[in-house]
């Protein structure tokens, strides 16, 4: 599976796709970035005259590449298609965010595999800005479930 | 040997349990999540952690074998056994 494929088989469109690209790519490990357009809509609202990327959305963009993109890579043998015999939650994020992402900063997310078993799969994920400084880490868990199990 | 899983089982379970269920509501009859309202999610964990104290692995397909506190000591005392 190339990593084109991954971000194509996510089951987000605009305006809630967080990925732009995967650049690495292994069975523990994914890498990948994302640059918030300042046309999205909710600077605003967040906050009025002061836009900032909201804290969940950063969890989103997170949630996306580091479990969901993993995911699909690690189940790539197995019927395993989000957009439509498939099922994908997040169950659990304890994060901390250390740095604001303004409209138009590039993040990069690096996901580094704990376990996947049980179709739940457990990540710790951090955010990175241009300068390389982390932005949000946690561990974050998901369940994902393949149409035909 | 049960009796020395029991109390190490329930302690696992313990931190998994929902708010508003007291740890003394576990009995070997429990079921994990009809009665004690564990979520799937916290299954896993505590499979998990089953693993690591008792050194032992749980395959795939035996989660269902853990659906009870007491199914659960009769799974781990096999898994001791054949080790």
């Amino acid at each position: 599976m190339t990593k084109a494929e991954i971000v194509n088989k996510l089951p987000y469109s605009d305006p809630f796709l967080f990925v732009d690209q995967i650049t690495e790519v292994s069975q523990n490990h994914i890498v990948g970035h994302y640059t918030f357009d300042e046309s999205h809509d909710f600077y605003k609202g967040h906050f009025v005259n002061f836009p900032v990327t909201p804290g969940v959305i950063l969890l989103e963009c997170m949630m996306q590449i580091g479990l969901v993109s993993l995911g699909i890579y690690l189940l790539r043998d197995k019927n395993f298609d989000l957009k439509s015999n498939s099922t994908v939650a997040m169950v659990d994020n304890e994060a901390r965010f250390y740095k604001p992402v303004f409209p138009n900063e590039k993040v990069t997310v690096v996901s580094d595999l704990e376990y996947f078993r049980f179709h739940k799969l457990k990540s710790k994920v951090k955010m990175l800005n241009e300068a390389e400084e982390v932005v949000c880490s946690g561990i974050f868990s998901g369940i994902l479930k393949p149409g035909d199990e | 040997m049960s009796q020395d899983i029991y109390p190490q089982l329930k302690e696992i379970i313990q931190p998994y349990l929902p708010e508003d269920v007291n740890p003394d509501a576990i009995s070997p009859e429990s079921h994990l999540v009809t009665d004690l309202n564990i979520n799937s999610t916290h299954l896993v964990d505590i499979v998990l952690d089953v693993e690591d104290a008792f050194d032992i692995t749980i395959e795939d397909d035996e989660l269902d074998k853990m659906e009870t506190v007491s199914a659960s000591i009769s799974l781990i005392e096999q898994k001791l056994a054949a080790r």
